[in-house]
């Protein structure tokens, strides 16, 4: 078997009382989607922030290339090789796409220490910026405010923004959210895709994309994963339709 | 609307326009109010660097004007007393030279901003305001207390500080040289708004977990913001000095604090010249209505509160509204 992108071991988390990840050891092997689901409150997110820093596990471990990174913050682990994108758009609104795209290419270049000349006039950052934009299909919008984009395109600038990164594991946390049927249809087709560079770890509420796109899905529920197999076997577990499609179906 | 850059190159014009009229005409006074108006855009100019562009509402910047003008005052009492300052093993004679008074002003307001930085970047929002302003209040109260540099009396210095080659005691010289350091600090603002530091640093300012997602450490961009911002201020603090011939407790106050925020704000936060027209706003509200009332800053209060209700962007911000992108 090949080694893990990424891996996390008997992650736990409690809020309190509330055991919000419970021993959560899941894998991403390299060139696949492994899709997250679970209903609204399984503790997504919680184990999403764990994986990327924002949240120290109760205990357990987070390994990235073989790396033990469970002590490391957000922007290491970013610089280790984790490309997320947000739920809601984390983006800078006032400026402009391109200058969202630069950031995450400044990011990447590592060299955030200089002060003189414009940033625009680095060609480097600029390309970097400019083909991650062409790729998810902002080309045309690379000078307009942020603040002005669509719903769906920010969610197309947050998938820029990571692959400016060139990650070795991608962390996407409902990415089709409030997209419509074609805007899921286009970022479907280009995830598809996408895995060939880098695996993703999906978070996602979408069963059509999810079904259509994961190598394996793994079901969490009360902070537990209660099932992990290929989109044939989940949809056929009798535990995750009475736990969780069956609400849907 | 007026592009932003005619702007700026226009206000800079019209204050050095003014200050020749004045030399023309021999009015020596109105020459001080200009370099007044030009040393306070100083100081609000190292302010709108944390406030503008890294978003850090600091009630403490009078720490680093204070800093400034006590640099100042104490490198020339030495001097002018002919009695040298002992720092432990250390002997220094003073000085009377505005480049080595410069010097020391930036980096010693640079290395407090350093420290004050380090422990008030911890917290945000309105415990950054408290916690800024208690180390504002420590300093005053320090320099209140310090007997041998003049205590709550100041320091007066006889002779205003030297620049090599030229007569500082001329009003229009010693304008000329802060004109032309405030020309630098604008040049060096607008450039590092548009590097790929001020990039980051003003998305720090708008979303810090972006700026972390993409590996930057925004508490370490807010934190040289916060010390170039410090060394400006600090800078003016040690020219203002100089203007007075005279160093006091007050530099350090609270209130200055709040002036040099409420020059930014009239001006308009982040504008590259906003700094300069809330100065020339201060200052001439300061002249012009001081003499007929002195309430006269009951008119600044209401100016203020038309701007923050009305005009986010300041006077600026009327005038020349904000563009997208790197124009």
């Amino acid at each position: 078997m090949t080694e893990p992108v990424l891996a996390t071991h008997d992650l736990t988390k409690s809020f309190g009382a509330l055991r919000a990840s419970d021993g959560i050891s899941i894998d991403l092997r390299p060139g696949e989607i492994h899709a997250i689901i679970g209903p609204n409150g399984a503790g997504k997110s919680t184990l999403i922030h764990q994986i990327c820093g924002g949240l120290r596990p109760d205990s357990g471990s987070v390994r990235l290339l073989g790396r033990d990174v469970t002590a490391e913050g957000i922007a290491a682990r970013s610089r280790a090789g984790l490309g997320r994108t947000f739920q809601i758009s984390a983006l800078a609104m006032e400026d402009s796409v391109l200058q969202n795209a630069m950031l995450g290419a400044l990011g990447h270049s590592g060299r955030p220490w200089r002060f003189w000349r414009p940033a625009h006039a680095d060609a480097d950052l600029r390309a970097r910026a400019e083909d991650s934009l062409r790729r998810v299909g902002l080309a045309d919008h690379m000078h307009m405010r942020t603040a002005n984009l669509s719903h769906g395109q920010r969610r197309q600038l947050e998938v820029a923004v990571a692959l400016t990164l060139d990650p070795k594991a991608f962390i996407m946390d409902e990415p089709m959210a409030g997209l419509g049927a074609e805007g899921s249809a286009l970022l479907t087709r280009f995830l598809d895709g996408l895995r060939a560079e880098a695996p993703i770890l999906l978070v996602e509420h979408d069963m059509d994309a999810v079904f259509a796109l994961a190598d394996r899905i793994s079901v969490l529920v009360y902070g537990r994963v209660i099932a992990t197999g290929s989109a044939r076997d989940i949809r056929a577990s009798a535990e995750v339709r009475e736990a969780y499609l069956g609400e849907e179906a | 609307m007026i592009r932003e850059r005619y702007l700026n190159l226009g206000v800079l014009a019209l204050l050095l326009a003014l200050a020749l009229l004045a030399r023309l005409a021999d009015q020596s006074f109105t020459i001080t109010v200009l370099t007044k108006v030009v040393i306070l855009a100083l100081a609000a100019a190292g302010l709108n660097i944390a406030l503008g562009l890294g978003g850090l509402v600091s009630l403490g910047h009078a720490v680093f004007f204070g800093l400034g003008g006590y640099a100042m005052g104490i490198l020339a009492f030495h001097a002018q007393n002919f009695a040298p300052l002992e720092l432990g093993p250390l002997t220094i004679a003073g000085s009377k030279s505005m480049p080595v008074i410069w010097l020391t002003a930036i980096a010693v307001s640079a290395l407090a901003a350093l420290v004050i930085g380090l422990l008030s970047l911890r917290t945000s929002g309105v415990y950054f305001i408290m916690i800024t302003l208690a180390f504002g209040q420590m300093f005053y109260y320090f320099s209140i207390s310090w007997a041998a540099y003049g205590g709550e009396d100041g320091l007066s210095i006889y002779i205003r500080n030297g620049f090599p080659g030229l007569n500082m005691l001329d009003p229009i010289q010693f304008f000329g040289i802060c004109f032309a350091v405030l020309c630098l600090v604008l040049l060096f603002s607008d450039r590092l708004a548009r590097s790929p530091f001020g990039l980051a640093l003003n998305a720090a300012r708008q979303v810090p977990v972006r700026v972390e997602t993409v590996g930057l450490s925004p508490m370490r961009l807010k934190l040289l913001a916060f010390v170039i911002s410090g060394a400006i201020t600090g800078l003016a603090g040690a020219l203002y000095a100089d203007l007075n011939r005279f160093v006091s407790p007050t530099m350090f106050s609270w209130q200055l604090s709040g002036e040099l925020m409420v020059l930014v704000i009239l001006g308009g936060v982040g504008r590259l010249i906003g700094p300069v027209v809330g100065a020339a706003i201060f200052v001439a509200l300061e002249q012009l209505l001081g003499g007929l009332t002195a309430f006269w800053q009951i008119w600044l209060g209401v100016i203020l509160l038309l701007i923050v209700l009305f005009a986010r962007g300041g006077v600026v911000g009327l005038i020349a509204p904000k563009g997208v992108g790197h124009d």
